[in-house]
């Protein structure tokens, strides 16, 4: 497998009236060719800013890039002159998001957005492109790809809207496609044929996907490695069977634990992470997650923690994973008398 | 107090706390053009249970809590709250059960008055039926707090000083604080991080045996609507599709609307048999002009001949779980 | 792997130390976060510096100096700028600076009381219609009753208004004060109606009608205050809107009259002396019409980017 985005230590600050805020503190993660790469985490935790970045789409100011590199193809990507970027990533990464509204053109018909781009990069003429594009809404599935071609966006309906962006997204056969929530707004059914349509999408043409979700449900069904993030940091990272089977970091048990079980025949009481997410204005000495984990100790508060090696690819940065912290017995959902022994040694 | 409803195990009281009568709400948006959001639908809220209301977008859930909670008026149709019509009744009482049945919304940011201090919007309800004034009524918004798990010195704060979480708490608080016996939650949760919906979702669990509280809840998570209520209704595009309880609903499901929009839940289990995932094809018909016959049929992967012919009827195929489908 | 820490600090976290509910900003209403955040922007403090320098020198800058506005002297006719007089004088041996201040009175005044009457005019009739729209037969038709008179005169243009006034009253600082407002509060109760109408949707005005809140509470605790943002906004714009109306108007001989100072009337008087080298005649009424413009909407830019919720983080 070939290295196609490597991440490290990156570090993005954002000015405000009240102070910098530290959105993204010291990420690093990479994404191999042809693979599904997911990052969850509530809002507020630099997960969009995190691929914003890589995307050059951070307005700078307010945006400050605090320090290290983003690597694509093995060519530096941050902090490259505005030109050069297009060069690489214009035709090699792709971005779809949440609000396919906001970023297609209202005054333009829908297939000339996508014929503009495959111009773009592909260097066709004008008819070529359209042929193309009619081929790219019928790859995304839009029925009636001739007639739609000359729609309005307003004449899309969401799903609708949302396979028109990922058609842009796909029209210059990017290596990597970026997926900025793409399903959040949408109608359960209709994030049903989105996600058929990507993961479909991702086998036929083999193209690396960076999903950003909070959805676990998303995670345990499209990715093959995911990335936690809290408080602007990576807590967890590991291949969805580690993530989900052997998580090591609070946070994730908490994520785990607040979804519902659907297929259970008996009621479980959720159990949610108490408290709110950080300000990042004034983020904590030690572990962001301190202030609202169960299992916090003395030198959380004191210390950041280092990544801890779990398995192959699996960090956790926690302290919990030290040997010399207590044996905390890790809590899930459908091991109810955990769960309920956890709660009460709070 | 509140009255408290005798605890019969987990069994309810056949009691209806709410009754709507083939009730219809529809909207001119233009001339000839009508929106039939609610279509002449009949359920029945027992005292103390928890009703979810699952749909997608346009199937007229959200229109449906507003018009029973009386912040629309119904098109035709009658909504029974404790055996009064609550349509046809004096100013009076009107207000009384006005009082009773309140509303969560689904936005934490569009919810709360920008302008106003935690605490004078909590007490918006104390204030407009005085009942209390003074210490008493300070006292009454720290003890609402407390309730919903806040502290009492973010009474003089601003609502944008908070966390999504923290907003609605402050809106639950703002319903409980004129004892209300019935809840409508429209989308209570849609807008919370998946770590604070489960907070949220437990609060308000607690608030029910606490408070003696029935809910309405709607929603378009199949997940929490499942593990919060005891019993689920399915509409679609303004019609009721399927009624049971949460386990039959869940189980064996009849509807083949219930039964796509069940299987398309993403599982949280990476190992989860991928069992074949229904998934429905094209987008929900505009509800300015729906099918004709049955309004799912378009969609349906069963859909027969007579579902474009003949709207289907809503019959109780098991007990308790009634469906609107031509296979049955 | 790891650098090494204390070992001691392995043990459990005091539960008391673990309050993630306690908000630690300091508790800032809306209009102290606002000024906070114009503060912040050095443009519009800019404008507001000047606006104050402005307001302060109308007051009191024709008491700086020994001469009144209209006290001539014929010995001392189109003196440039001096020790003895700051702007120069004209062709009356008026002192320049002194009229240009009291032309800055005139100039404010028009301003502030035109803008005054916009505003009560436009949130009465903007606020009544936007609330009465929707409710029934009777509200749809007040609103719509309002809109109409509301198109009627927005279709006027004011200096029709003016001239037509001018054959039944004076011309003078009233005159130009009730034309501007007979045209210019629509647009102002056109806004605020606008803003009534999406209010009242919100969900918290929902959530205060189901739980009993009488109507003109609503409109009191409610809606007027989200208003506030975009009236104060709106006029940081109609004030230099009337303010220049009134140089405009004045210039083409139709404002104040003489021996009243304008900077309109003063830059009138000065157009039949710019070839002749008298620049300071122009020079100081144009350069403070300018100053104003440019600091009321400076500082309208920065309220506006304070307000706008989408800023705020």
């Amino acid at each position: 497998m070939s290295r196609l985005l490597d991440v490290n230590n990156l570090k993005v600050n954002f000015k405000t009236y009240g102070g910098e805020v530290k959105a993204v503190r010291d990420v690093s993660f990479h994404v191999d060719k042809g693979e599904v790469v997911a990052i969850v985490g509530e809002s507020g935790s630099g997960k969009s800013v995190t691929v914003q970045t890589i995307m050059g789409l951070i307005p700078m100011p307010p945006g400050i890039i605090k320090g290290g590199s983003i690597k694509f193809q093995g060519k530096e990507i941050l902090g490259v002159s505005k030109r050069e970027l297009r060069k690489v990533k214009g035709s090699k990464i792709g971005m779809i998001f949440q609000d396919p509204m906001t970023s297609l053109n209202p005054t333009m018909i829908v297939g000339k957005q996508i014929a503009e781009g495959v111009i773009a990069h592909q260097k066709l003429s004008k008819k070529e492109a359209k042929i193309k594009a009619i081929e790219m809404l019928k790859l995304v599935g839009i029925p009636n790809a001739e007639e739609r071609y000359n729609q309005y966006p307003h004449e899309f309906s969401g799903g609708m809207r949302q396979r028109a962006m990922i058609a842009i997204a796909l029209a210059c056969n990017p290596e990597l496609l970026i997926a900025d929530e793409p399903t959040t707004a949408l109608d359960v059914t209709i994030q049903a044929q989105v996600l058929e349509l990507m993961k479909d999408i991702q086998k036929k043409t083999d193209t690396a996907i960076i999903l950003i979700t909070h959805d676990l449900g998303v995670v345990a069904e499209t990715a093959q490695r995911v990335i936690v993030m809290y408080g602007g940091m990576m807590v967890e990272s590991g291949t969805v069977y580690e993530l989900f089977e052997n998580p090591r970091h609070p946070y994730t048990w908490g994520l785990l634990n607040s979804i519902p079980d659907v297929e259970g025949p008996e009621k479980k009481k959720l159990i949610p992470i108490e408290g709110s997410p950080p300000d990042l204005f004034s983020p904590p000495k030690g572990c962001p997650f301190a202030p609202r984990c169960k299992f916090a100790m003395d030198i959380c508060v004191e210390e950041m923690p280092g990544n801890f090696e779990i398995g192959e690819g699996h960090l956790a940065k926690c302290w919990l994973n030290d040997s010399r912290a207590p044996k905390v017995e890790q809590v899930f959902a459908r091991e109810e008398e955990k769960a309920i022994a956890a709660g009460s040694e709070k | 107090m509140v009255e408290r409803i005798e605890e019969t195990g987990k069994a309810h009281t056949t009691e209806n706390l709410v009754e709507i009568h083939s009730l219809k709400k529809y909207f001119n948006i233009k001339k000839d053009v009508t929106v039939k959001s609610v279509d002449d639908i009949s359920i029945s809220i027992r005292k103390g249970e928890t009703f979810g209301l699952v749909g997608e977008s346009g199937s007229g859930k959200s229109t449906l809590g507003k018009t029973v909670v009386g912040l629309q008026a119904p098109t035709s149709g009658e909504i029974i709250y404790n055996g009064q019509n609550v349509l046809q009744l004096d100013k009076e009482t009107q207000r009384n059960v006005n009082k009773e049945m309140q509303i969560i919304f689904q936005d934490p940011h569009a919810s709360l008055n920008p302008r106003m201090r935690v605490g004078d919007i909590i007490a918006e309800g104390i204030d407009a039926y005085k009942l209390f004034k003074g210490k008493d009524r300070t006292n009454r918004i720290y003890e609402l707090l407390a309730q919903v798990g806040l502290r009492p010195e973010h009474a003089k704060r601003f609502p944008h000083e908070f966390s999504g979480g923290q907003r609605q708490r402050i809106g639950i608080a703002r319903a409980l604080a004129v004892e209300p016996k019935f809840i409508v939650a429209d989308e209570p949760i849609s807008a919370l991080d998946v770590s604070i919906q489960a907070q949220v979702i437990n609060l308000m669990e607690e608030l029910k045996e606490s408070e003696g509280l029935t809910y309405l809840f709607i929603a378009h998570d199949l997940g929490m609507v499942k593990h919060i209520s005891d019993r689920i209704g399915v509409m679609y595009l303004g019609k009721m599709m399927e009624l049971s309880n949460s386990d039959d609903m869940f189980r064996n499901p009849l509807h083949p609307y219930t039964q796509a929009l069940l299987s398309a839940i993403p599982k949280a289990n990476p190992r989860a048999v991928k069992r074949e995932r229904i998934v429905l094809q094209g987008d929900p018909p505009s509800p300015t002009a729906p099918p004709s016959g049955c309004r799912f049929r378009t969609r349906c992967p069963h859909a027969m001949e007579i579902c474009a012919l003949q709207e289907p009827q809503w019959k109780e195929v098991e007990d308790e779980h009634w469906v609107a489908c031509h296979l049955y | 792997m790891v650098k090494t820490a204390n070992d001691q600090l392995f043990r459990p976290l005091d539960p008391a130390k673990q309050q993630t509910d306690v908000i630690e900003r300091p508790s800032l209403g809306i209009w102290k976060e606002t000024f906070l955040s114009v503060i912040k922007n050095k443009l519009a403090v800019l404008g507001l510096v000047l606006l104050l320098a402005i307001i302060f020198l109308a007051l009191l800058g024709p008491a700086m100096v020994p001469y009144s506005a209209s006290q001539q002297s014929l010995t001392n006719t189109n003196q440039p700028p001096s020790a003895e007089h700051w702007f120069g004088t004209d062709d009356l041996g008026r002192d320049m600076w002194s009229r240009t201040w009291q032309g800055a009175r005139v100039s404010l005044t028009i301003g502030f009381v035109a803008a005054f009457v916009d505003l009560i005019l436009g949130v009465i009739v903007g606020g009544v219609s936007g609330y009465m729209a929707g409710r029934g037969k009777l509200g749809d038709r007040v609103d719509n009753v309002l809109m109409r008179i509301v198109e009627v005169l927005y279709g006027i243009p004011y200096l029709l208004v003016v001239i037509l006034l001018m054959v039944i009253m004076e011309p003078g600082i009233t005159t130009i004060i009730i034309a501007l407002s007979i045209t210019g509060w629509v647009g102002m109760a056109r806004i605020i109606r606008g803003q009534i109408l999406q209010l009242k949707s919100q969900e918290y005005v929902l959530a205060a009608e189901k739980l009993g809140t009488s109507h003109p509470k609503i409109i009191t605790r409610h809606l007027l205050p989200n208003t506030m943002g975009i009236i104060i906004i709106n006029l940081t714009f109609t004030i230099p809107t009337a303010i220049f109306a009134e140089a405009f108007l004045s210039f083409l001989g139709l404002g104040v009259q003489a021996p009243f100072a304008s900077w309109g009337t003063m830059t009138n008087d000065a157009l039949g002396v710019i070839l002749s080298g008298q620049w300071w005649r122009l020079f100081f009424p144009a350069f403070m019409i300018a100053m104003t413009m440019f600091a009321f909407n400076a500082f309208g830019d920065g309220i506006q980017d304070a307000l706008d919720p989408r800023a705020r983080k």
